[in-house]
């Protein structure tokens, strides 16, 4: 016999009972979604096949260039100006946006102003303006020191200045949401437990905020991937100018166009993953549920529908 | 410096107002070491506000607060009153320890990581000695089995308790406890009072806000009656309970019997 036999509710059953157990039910069948998983798969394989075919893509040209050495050195600089403005962007999105969050006027109002400009005008003006700054200072001098403006400001610098820059004031502002999307009592029980608050800020604010900032950090890093591009107009050679380069030459200008956005692709989807990794770690807390009462209460009845 | 029939906490009429709101109206109030009192009073009659002055979440209008024989948030000097630095008040604020009404753990550590976290970081503490006094204090609120769970995966009675061991983990001279059970579920209420009675008897000096009568009878020292920013009555909990000399106390507790 079963443990429930013997329960003082048990009730009569009847012969149907058995059969109408949910646990023998069918799965009704998904016509529907089989007729449009057909349509699908026959559209998509139709256009790969187009894709395929379509001499004008030249493959063979895709894959004599996908490796080559102009190619890999546009996309080593687009790599490294993502990578360098992206780690600026955000040290210095995090302090603006704890100047922002702070009680004091002056770093409150040096962080909206600096966000209200950066934010407020396009990259690309931005990276021309950086790239033509020694017709507007000459010569910059910080107390006796000075130096000829166009010594400073080289291709290079004035595209990390305007990507980093801009990136920043976006930083900022996800930042700063991710910081008050933390409950309130949590930077109160630090400072309760006598930490200071940068001690506060490294170790509990940050570590929660985090998992609203990830998402769209990684948003960011992917737009700052392709905005990289925009320094093919102050004469960067990132990886789309290297593949204009060589279609100015070869006028092979589809093929050298795929290779650039393979690459993209590739480069792209490689952080998606990255992305979904860190999700995961600073999720971490989240695993079980917040009713997961162990062997707290040892009650009868709670344990009774696993035994049948 | 502290003389020795000083008490631990001394709080000299404290006043304190949000706005136009005025939620202290001169509080005085002495604390024994290893004393436990108990603070009672209907809602918004100030007790969490009062608590939370004592180590300086929230800063006083006028009066003073000194624990252990130092002023909360200044520093008397040659007759002059400064402000402390924030970094000061934290420092005063290592020795007392605070039991929150929504536990508030930190969610992205372990129990284990929440209760070393104030040892290690703040206090300097060797990781491998704070690693076996958090195992001692969480074997003592009877958690032993759940060291390595997160917040999420414990019942609220659980979570207040490793927040119970996270604040005893600092050593404090002084425990606050600010509604500690008024978040729990009914069946949950108990373990987290047999916890806290068992502190009580062990001799550490607590503060403790909450509406639990039967927990002031049962382990309170001294209580405290609070109403409208005053403190109307005090004494041992059989007096204050059983025989309220004033009419507020007496309708107060008339709705628990």
């Amino acid at each position: 016999m079963t443990d429930t036999a013997h329960l003082a509710a048990r009730l009569p059953r009847l012969a149907e009972d058995e059969q109408r157990d949910v646990r023998r039910a069918h799965r009704p069948f998904p016509f529907d979604r089989v007729v449009l998983w057909g349509v699908t798969l026959v559209l998509a394989g139709g256009f790969a096949y187009i894709v395929a075919i379509n001499p004008n893509f030249e493959w063979p040209v895709v894959g004599k260039y996908f490796f080559d050495p102009t190619v890999m050195q546009g996309l080593t600089v687009t790599l490294g100006l993502t990578v360098v403005g992206m780690a600026i962007g955000i040290a210095l999105g995090l302090v603006l946006a704890i100047a922002r969050m702070s009680k004091d006027r002056l770093a409150w109002s040096l962080s909206a102003l600096f966000i209200w400009f950066f934010r407020g005008t396009p990259l690309l003006v931005q990276l021309i303006f950086w790239y033509n700054m020694s017709t507007l200072f000459p010569r910059i001098s910080i107390g006796i020191a000075s130096w000829d403006t166009n010594d400073l400001i080289t291709p290079l610098t004035a595209a990390v200045l305007g990507l980093a820059l801009n990136e920043a004031a976006y930083m900022a502002e996800i930042i700063r949401g991710g910081l008050l999307s933390v409950d309130k009592g949590q930077a109160e029980t630090a400072e309760a437990f006598g930490m200071t608050r940068g001690r506060a800020l490294r170790r509990i604010i940050i570590p929660q905020a985090m998992k609203s900032i990830v998402p769209p950090t990684g948003n960011q890093l992917i737009s700052m991937i392709k905005a990289t591009s925009l320094v093919s107009v102050i004469a960067m050679a990132d990886l789309l100018y290297s593949v204009q380069s060589i279609y100015n030459r070869t006028f092979e200008i589809i093929p050298l166009l795929m290779v650039a956005v393979l690459w993209y692709l590739l480069i792209t989807s490689i952080l998606n993953i990255g992305q979904s990794a860190i999700e995961r770690y600073y999720g971490r807390g989240d695993r079980g549920s917040a009713n997961a009462i162990a062997p707290a209460v040892p009650d009868a009845v709670s344990e009774q529908e696993s035994a049948r | 410096m502290t003389a020795p029939d000083r008490p631990l906490v001394r709080a000299r009429d404290v006043h304190k107002a949000f706005g136009s709101n005025e939620v202290l109206k001169g509080i005085d109030l002495d604390v024994a070491p290893g004393e436990t009192v108990v603070i009672l009073g209907p809602s918004g009659s100030g007790k969490s506000t009062f608590l939370r002055c004592i180590n300086h979440l929230e800063t006083i209008d006028q009066g003073s607060i000194e624990v252990d024989g130092e002023q909360i948030g200044y520093r008397l000097r040659n007759g002059r009153l400064d402000r402390l630095s924030d970094r000061e008040i934290a420092r005063q604020r290592r020795k007392i320890g605070m039991v929150f009404q929504q536990f508030n753990l930190y969610p992205h550590m372990t129990a284990l990581e929440n209760v070393i976290e104030a040892p290690v970081g703040v206090h300097g503490q060797d990781r491998g000695e704070a690693v076996r006094y958090a195992r001692e204090l969480l074997i003592r609120v009877g958690l032993e089995q759940k060291i390595d769970a997160y917040p999420r995966q414990l019942s609220g009675g659980q979570q207040q308790r490793v927040a119970i061991a996270r604040a005893l983990a600092i050593r404090p001279k002084l425990m606050l406890f600010d509604e500690p059970t008024s978040a729990l579920d009914p069946e949950l209420v108990g373990e987290v009072l047999a916890t806290m009675r068992d502190l009580a008897n062990q001799g550490l000096t607590m503060i403790v806000v909450t509406h639990e009568i039967g927990f002031a009878r049962e382990a309170a020292d001294r209580v405290v009656f609070m109403d409208g920013g005053h403190v109307i009555e005090t004494g041992p909990p059989d007096e204050v309970l059983t025989n309220p000399s004033h009419p507020r106390t007496r309708s107060f507790l008339g709705r628990f019997i």
